[in-house]
């Protein structure tokens, strides 16, 4: 078959941010899946919540004190985070790199803050369904915090190294950005779930 | 945006663009330094590392093909117990282990699978891009498929395969009444398969998204493509809902959790509204790649273009939408209230709709055109027959009233083997008559390949049409023997001797599977005279697919120009590289460089695998295993000095 | 062909046929239509590109495609509303019933019980049920360990019996006769042999059969029946097993008081006969595997001796 040139991409570059890229698709498809697992996961607690006759089952309501406190910091590492997307944008690399360490710590803080909040549930996961489902929608956030602190700390780390200076990566800082604002939103849901429905 | 700009304004000044690009070489030049770039390494390591798509593809197809022989067997074995009342050939421990493996292979570990097999190897091809948006997450995807499914069936060997049925309802499969480890298997096993089906979800749609060929806008794409697109989303909103399940059945029965505990206020039904939120989709994340076969393979063989492209395309969008609404519908004996029991079967009925338009659809495509009686149309026509038979007695279970009889009987087992054989292996046996040519660069036997069908075709209806009479009798599914004065052992005797027929078909296509891998005529690029890009390559492929990146002008590109194909330039060749573009028009926005081969996918998924594997004896895994998983992806993702990496 | 004997399961069964009806006729024009399309005479020529369409023809086929559609919604919506109708006709049996059954399942047998009514006690046996004819039983359900599901189809639609979830069903016989019911969940080795007996016999009889059911175990009288019941209090079947009149008074097992007088044994796995009494106490696992009850050692006199006393509890 003959070829015939008609478009020429020579010129494009080579990474964008954003929706440009199809890696923040991919962290959209994967934050759209997490998503539908937080959902059916609530949908479960509100499930259960119905059939029993007195919800919580046989336990008092959460204490506030360290989930508002995780809440708190959660929204404002939103600030940082997104000043860190503006550098990133702006190919400022110093910046990045101190904006990096600072959401590493706005990363790590809620985790040590969570050690406290196991046990302000006041249920242990094998006492009823109550206790299960509380245990299992704290968990599934854990495990989402965790992950986006890894991938910060990597991220860091490699701003510091030869690689954090090439380009792309500042569009993968961009994506962490997308992601921790996905990890901040779903604790908003789950705060609300967990701390506010016992008290309605 | 203005840091790009800068970066750009810098790389003019040191003096034009880095690397070789594909303007200015000769196509040999070309082909070398492509092949190059997007070689495998020879040898085992370069097996293991592999990214490369079509590989990728084929290890996934051939794979699923494997356990659909596993599963395959297993109906056999129980057509020999149910062959005669009373028999003693088979007893209930291990019949009850074989139809659960069965349905769990079939479901979880041949359709689904095998559909994602073909998108992954097809979609690139067909779309006009060298690899998917994410092949490291492909080859991770393919890793953690085959050691969920060598697990349970290496399970199975040492007599611990699952056995409380492909939907495992608790009790049965709970703490209290789960026989030894088998529920813990089943459950791994589905988080497994879940992980790597949402992998490819996820790359297919970044994939169709973001690196179509430029020019392919929304209503250009090849209905195929479409429908795996659809499906994506499906997996994609449908999955996680057994992933929560199974890992709620999991806990219950090793951490001592109380999701399904009545007792201790959980709830029986709560796993049948999860599982079947996933499982009802499910039967169209298998159903709709299927549609996209026929709706690739019928214009070919009728030669014009498929008959009503935005009817079609809508109605894949519709399935998709209504499939989530459907789940109550395999929960009517349950006994739910009346109102909600009449909305579920409103949008079951509903869901005719789309499909019956998918069918007229193709129908006036034949109308229209001039049929050719190759062996794929043929499977083509073989799914109209049993596929609307199917449809119709799902119309039937839809009622209430209609399903509080039949649900759990042998009609339902009739029904659901018309709408997955019928609807999804006819075509899917189709498309790989009809794409063996490409991936393999030989043709298939037309003369076996007739004989396959018939046999099929006249094995599979023998076997299931009668199934509908015994359900309508009374004979309940999932028994592993029936009383002599039930009267039902003619037909069971009947049902059995069918199945060999229908065997023997299955054992025609593997046959002629194998020798026209060495005797089959040579296909050339586009032996068919089809229409879509991917039989604008060689065949088989080179590892980069295209050696200039195609442009698309027409829906029917191949046919719109014949004998040119208008392309991209301006690529690099001496490092991987594809075209991005936008959602909707797909206009050229840049360069993606395309990853590397990796051993780490394989790693990454080995510390996966054994921290699912270990989880099933110890909570303790999940906290350990985090390790080895940590690191293999953080290895996974350190970038490694890729050409890519100077600009 | 089954029959249906209820009116519960008529109504099913015309619902059947309505279906079935419209199906075979839909599948036949789709077939039909079908053949036209793949045999009529193409006039094309083979050269002609495949993108070549000729108009008229298109809009011929786009008005074809939208009749069938709009056929296909019509169909749609008269099999929904014919479905909803008969659901609900359904649903009006149930609130005039006579006679109350709780039926519980077990892995693999079925228990029966007849509440308290007036001046008879409440009853329990298990696997089968007798009801008077013409006279709408509500039959309660529930389950102590996994899903079951009650199923005896030529009289009513099946419905689960869930753990924690108690449900209930109505049921009619239009004649009198023995239907045969089975369970039709999943629910474990013996699902297979988990069969119920409905018998619908006349009022008179019905009462016969409660009145009788009510009485406490006959005291045995011949030498071997009294050595079977020996036998049997005094090795391990008093402990799962209750014989009203007698110690035994276990629960875990099925009430035996008026086990002679059921026409099967174990859950319709044998027809009751004094052989199969004593093959079934003498080796259960062969002849259910996995059933919970364990085969005792007996001597073959104490053995025959426990089947013949067990035979006489009519």
């Amino acid at each position: 078959m003959k070829k015939r040139p008609v478009v020429d991409v020579s010129h494009l570059p080579t990474y964008d941010f954003g929706a440009a890229s199809p890696m923040w698709w991919g962290t959209l498809a994967f934050i759209a899946l997490e998503a539908a697992g937080f959902a059916l996961a609530i949908g479960t607690y509100f499930y259960l919540a119905v059939l029993a006759q007195h919800w919580p089952i046989a336990a008092p309501a959460p204490d506030l004190a360290p989930g508002t406190a995780i809440l708190i910091i959660l929204l404002a590492s939103i600030v940082p985070n997104h000043i860190v997307d503006r550098w990133a944008r702006q190919h400022n690399l110093q910046k990045v790199r101190g904006g990096m360490v600072i959401m590493t710590i706005a990363g790590i803080v809620p985790l040590i803050v969570r050690i406290w909040e196991f046990p302000a549930l006041h249920i242990s996961w094998d006492q009823n369904a109550y206790g299960s489902i509380v245990w299992f929608l704290l968990s599934l956030h854990t495990s989402h915090l965790l992950t986006d602190v890894g991938d910060t700390i990597v991220l860091a780390v490699l701003m510091f190294t030869q690689k954090g200076k090439a380009g792309r990566r500042l569009s993968d800082v961009s994506d962490n950005v997308f992601y921790w604002d996905f990890v901040v939103a779903s604790w908003v849901v789950l705060y609300l779930v967990i701390y506010w429905t016992p008290r309605m | 945006m203005s840091g790009i700009r800068q970066k750009k304004a810098e790389r003019i000044q040191e003096g034009g663009p880095k690397g070789i690009r594909d303007t200015s070489i000769d196509e040999a030049r070309l082909r070398a330094f492509l092949a190059h770039a997007w070689q495998t390494p020879k040898g085992l390591y370069g097996w293991l590392a592999t990214v490369d798509h079509k590989l990728i593809g084929r290890r996934y197809v051939v794979t699923a093909f494997l356990f659909f022989i596993f599963a395959g067997l297993s109906a056999l074995a129980m057509r020999f117990q149910l062959a005669a009342p009373e028999a003693g050939r088979i007893g209930p421990d291990l019949y009850n282990q074989l139809f659960t493996m069965h349905g769990t292979t079939m479901m979880f570990l041949f359709a689904v699978p095998v559909m994602e097999a073909f998108a992954v190897y097809l979609v690139p091809l067909m779309i006009g891009t060298r690899n998917v948006a994410f092949p490291r997450l492909n080859a991770f995807s393919y890793w953690i498929y085959v050691s969920g499914g060598m697990m349970i069936w290496i399970a199975f060997a040492f007599n611990t395969g699952a056995d409380a049925g492909w939907f495992s309802y608790v009790p049965l499969a709970g703490p209290d009444y789960g026989i030894g480890k088998r529920p813990d298997f089943w459950a791994q096993m589905v988080t497994y398969t879940e992980v790597s089906a949402l992998a490819v979800a996820v790359e297919i749609i970044a994939t169709v998204f973001k690196q179509r060929a430029p020019g392919m806008t929304l209503d250009r794409i090849p209905l195929y493509v479409w429908s795996v697109l659809v499906t994506a989303f499906v997996i994609l909103f449908a999955m996680p809902a057994v992933m929560v399940s199974s890992t709620m059945l999991i806990l219950d029965r090793l951490v001592a959790t109380k999701f399904f505990d009545s007792a201790a206020g959980g709830d029986v039904l709560l796993w049948q509204h999860l599982f079947w939120f996933f499982g009802h989709p499910e039967v169209y994340i298998i159903f709709i790649p299927a549609t996209g076969f026929v709706s690739a393979i019928l214009p070919t063989f009728v030669r014009r273009p498929v008959f009503g492209y935005l009817g079609i395309v809508l109605s894949l969008i519709a399935i998709g939408f209504l499939s989530f609404g459907l789940w109550v519908h395999h929960m009517f004996a349950t006994g739910l209230p009346q109102l909600g029991e009449s909305f579920f079967t409103a949008s079951s009925m509903m869901i005719a709709i789309p499909s019956g338009i998918q069918i007229f659809c193709w129908i006036a495509t034949i109308w229209g055109g001039k049929p050719i009686f190759a062996t794929p149309l043929l499977f083509v026509l073989g799914f109209i027959f049993t596929f609307v038979i199917g449809g119709l007695t799902g119309v039937m279970v839809a009622s209430v009233p209609l399903d509080l009889q039949v649900h759990d009987t042998y009609f339902v087992v009739a029904h659901f083997h018309y709408v997955l054989v019928g609807g999804a292996v006819f075509p899917l046996l189709g498309a790989v008559y009809y794409w063996f040519p490409k991936v393999t660069g030989r043709l298939l036997s037309e003369r076996l390949g007739h004989w396959n069908f018939w046999f099929i075709f006249v094995g599979f209806n023998l076997t299931f049409f009668p199934m509908h009479i015994l359900g309508l009798q009374g004979m309940p599914r999932r028994v592993y023997t029936y009383p002599l004065e039930s009267g039902w052992g003619s037909v069971n005797l009947f049902i059995s001797l069918s199945s060999l027929v229908l065997f023997a078909g299955f054992a025609l296509f593997f046959l002629n599977m194998l020798l026209s891998l060495r005797n089959g005529h040579l296909a050339g690029d586009n032996p068919w005279g089809a229409s879509t890009l991917e039989w604008a390559a060689t065949s088989p492929p080179p590892s980069y697919n295209f050696p200039h990146l195609p442009v698309v002008t027409h829906r029917d590109p191949l046919w719109a120009e014949p004998d040119t194909l208008p392309v991209i330039e301006g690529l690099r060749v001496d490092a991987r590289e594809v075209v991005g573009g936008t959602v909707a028009d797909a206009v050229p926005q840049l360069r993606v460089p395309s990853a590397d081969n990796s051993i780490w996918p394989l790693l990454s998924a080995i510390a996966v695998g054994g921290t699912f594997f270990a989880s099933i004896y110890t909570p303790w895994a999940v906290v350990w295993g985090a390790i080895p998983v940590s690191i293999g992806f953080i290895c996974w993702f350190w970038p490694k000095g890729e050409p890519e990496d100077e600009e | 062909m089954l029959r249906a004997h209820g009116a519960n399961a008529r109504k099913i069964f015309d619902l059947i046929w309505t279906f079935g009806a419209v199906a075979v006729t839909t599948w036949l024009l789709v077939m039909l239509v079908l053949a036209m399309a793949l045999f009529r005479r193409h006039l094309a020529e083979a050269s002609r590109s495949p993108l070549q369409i000729d108009s008229d023809q298109e809009s011929r086929l786009i008005r074809a495609v939208g009749i069938a559609t709009a056929a296909t919604v019509v169909v749609l919506i008269a099999l929904t509303i014919g479905s909803f109708f008969a659901g609900k006709s359904i649903a009006s049996l149930s609130g005039s019933e006579t006679v109350i059954v709780r039926v519980t399942g077990h892995q693999w047998w079925w228990e029966i019980r007849y509440p308290k009514i007036d001046s008879s006690h409440a009853i329990v046996t298990a696997n089968e049920i007798h009801i008077p004819v013409g006279e709408s039983v509500k039959v309660k359900l529930d389950s102590l360990d996994v899903i079951h599901s009650f199923w005896v189809p030529s009289l009513a639609g099946k419905r689960d019996l869930i753990p924690g979830r108690p449900s209930e069903l109505s049921l009619i016989a239009d004649k009198p006769g023995i239907y045969r019911g089975q369970c039709a969940e999943f629910c474990g080795y013996q699902h297979a042999h988990m069969a119920i007996t409905v018998v619908a016999e006349s009022r008179k009889a019905f009462d016969a059969w409660r009145s009788r059911q009510d009485s406490d175990a006959v005291t045995p009288i011949a030498d071997e029946e009294r050595r079977g019941q020996a036998a049997f209090l005094g090795t391990g079947c008093a402990l799962c097993h209750a014989i009203r009149g007698t110690l035994a008074s276990g629960t875990v097992g099925p009430d035996l008081t008026h086990v002679g007088g059921r026409r099967s044994l174990a859950a319709d796995t044998l027809a009751m006969t004094p052989g199969a009494l004593a093959a079934w106490i003498a080796d259960p696992q062969s002849i259910k595997p996995g059933a919970k009850m364990p085969r005792i050692a007996l001597s073959a006199d104490d053995l025959n001796a426990v089947a013949t006393y067990l035979g006489s509890l009519e």
